[in-house]
């Protein structure tokens, strides 16, 4: 059996995503800015692409800005932000402790530029409260940003809240919601959002194409010059086929959202029941503020990696926050911000689900872990001193 | 891919993973915070490692950096033991990716601990210059 449960790293495209972009690589394949009829039927598509994400989001046309991705997005979005505040003397900013590195390596950035950086803790259910933003700000913060559900443990977070506190104080509020687009009803205007990053992939679009939601009125600072695309603020042809395939992508989620997000929930609570038959083990996040697909564990004994090439020996492509994951000695940020210990963090396993997953999925995911799982726990010195008493177990 | 079909071979299925009981010498390295430990346990008749077990707890290369570890010193004489690399290990698995050298690293140091820690319970006099101090790894520290 081969299973595909990473969808949080990246999706499947869909066929109507790959659809809409074929024609824009063969036939209208001019180039937006040129005048002749190829040129601008190429224009009137990337009009009409506009017009589907701001409907969906509930913004105007003027207000999305076509980037390379959720990185991209992120990086402008600050940026500007910190620009803007520096003019008026305002260099704090208010962010969390697990956000994306897009947005932590950026605010690192400006860090030492001289900004002053607030990141909130996420209590270990990974969600920040709106009152710890109202107590954070001061007269000199120029950003909040805050992502809507987190990519790993997926904890949504209270964005409308946070965005009425945002907005009550004048404070710009950016969210990274590259998690949640096209999984959760995302409304900017009702939310008080100012600005916004999504990715197309994360959706069933194409990779290297994502938006930037920004407010009227918000002056964006170029990261790339060059021509008049994107009214002057990204220098450099549109991906055509990409942006027609991210709008009929998330045209495609978000009419079939609620549809998708009904059938996704029960698949999830049936993994995480699942999973937490295995001893030793923790649901990371709180178990019901969280995207529809997500489950994330830790198993007390074994480390990740390990487990991820056993699962997909099986057939289970699955993430972890191991180190030796993510290439370095430390274990997830995100995993340590909810307090879960390095020895435990080692231990986790992420697998995020699509409406493409069967029941019949969930329950050999479940066997497949339970096998994985108890087979290193067999060669596990630490599971050894564990079962012996010489350790104390940290979760129970 | 990111390991060779010799760290998957060794990985998937690890040879001498177990327990000796009674065993003449024990060593273990690493630790659970930076997601590695190795414990090898050995059974030494005359100078010779008659038998040897380990136990791993950490990522595909650590566990296979054990088994292929143990299958080189098993059935030698201790000094030959000693002499193993951490470089031998990693090139009898067809090579490691740079950053997981540090596990072929924890298992030339098992083996050394577990000798160290069969000289030691046997008042057998040794040269300490063979014996690695932990601390000099800039893994864990």
């Amino acid at each position: 059996m081969k299973i595909y449960a990473d969808n949080a790293a990246t999706t499947k495209m869909s066929r109507k995503a790959i659809d809409a972009m074929l024609p824009y690589m063969d036939k209208i394949y001019g180039n937006p800015s040129s005048l002749y009829t190829i040129g601008q039927e190429a224009a009137e598509a990337l009009m009409q692409a506009r017009g589907t994400m701001a409907k969906y989001l509930n913004c105007t046309p003027r207000e999305i800005l076509f980037t390379s991705g959720g990185s991209e997005a992120d990086n402008q979005a600050i940026i500007s932000a910190a620009r803007l505040g520096a003019k008026k003397d305002k260099k704090h900013i208010i962010s969390t402790a697990f956000e994306h590195h897009a947005v932590l390596h950026t605010l690192e950035k400006l860090e030492k530029e001289g900004y002053e950086v607030t990141l909130l803790d996420v209590h270990e259910n990974g969600i920040v409260t709106p009152e710890q933003v109202r107590d954070a700000i001061r007269p000199d913060t120029c950003l909040v940003t805050i992502m809507y559900a987190n990519n790993e443990i997926g904890t949504i977070q209270p964005i409308g809240e946070i965005g009425a506190v945002c907005r009550e104080a004048g404070v710009l509020f950016h969210t990274d919601a590259v998690q949640a687009a096209g999984h959760l009803p995302i409304d900017v205007e009702k939310e008080n959002i100012d600005m916004l990053s999504l990715s197309a992939h994360k959706f069933h679009g194409p990779k290297g194409t994502g938006v930037l939601y920004a407010k009227k009125g918000i002056l964006l600072t170029n990261l790339i010059e060059g021509g008049a695309q994107e009214r002057g603020k990204r220098g450099g042809t549109e991906n055509v086929p990409a942006i027609m395939g991210m709008a009929a992508a998330f045209e495609e989620a978000c009419q079939h959202r609620e549809e998708y997000a009904k059938k996704l929930t029960a698949l999830r609570d049936q993994l995480i029941e699942g999973l937490s038959g295995i001893p030793h083990s923790i649901l990371n996040g709180d178990a019901k503020k969280r995207l529809p697909g997500n489950v994330n564990f830790c198993f007390e004994g074994i480390e990740g990696e390990s487990l991820l090439l056993l699962l997909d020996e099986k057939g289970i492509s699955a993430s972890s926050g191991s180190a030796c994951t993510s290439g370095s000695l430390d274990p997830s940020h995100v995993l340590l911000a909810i307090g879960r210990i390095h020895d435990i963090a080692h231990g986790s396993l992420r697998l995020s689900l699509s409406e493409e997953n069967t029941e019949e999925e969930v329950r050999y995911m479940i066997k497949s872990v339970e096998e994985v799982v108890s087979y290193l726990r067999q060669m596990s010195p630490v599971w050894r001193d564990l079962q012996e008493g010489k350790r104390e177990y940290v979760i129970q | 891919m990111l390991y060779s079909e010799k760290v998957m071979d060794h990985f998937k299925n690890p040879r001498n993973v177990g327990v000796i009981e009674n065993a003449d010498g024990v060593g273990e390295v690493g630790n659970a915070k930076c997601g590695d430990i190795m414990r090898i346990y050995l059974k030494i008749d005359n100078d010779v490692i008659s038998d040897v077990k380990f136990e791993t707890f950490g990522c595909g290369s650590a566990i296979a950096s054990s088994s292929m570890a143990t299958e080189m010193i098993k059935g030698k004489p201790l000094s030959e033991a000693l002499e193993l690399t951490n470089k031998a290990v990693a090139e009898a698995l067809d090579g490691l990716p740079a950053y997981k050298m540090h596990c072929s690293v924890l298992a030339e140091e098992a083996i050394k601990n577990a000798i160290l820690d069969y000289y030691k319970k046997n008042n057998i006099s040794y040269d300490h210059s063979l014996f690695p101090d932990c601390e000099a790894c800039g893994h864990c520290h």
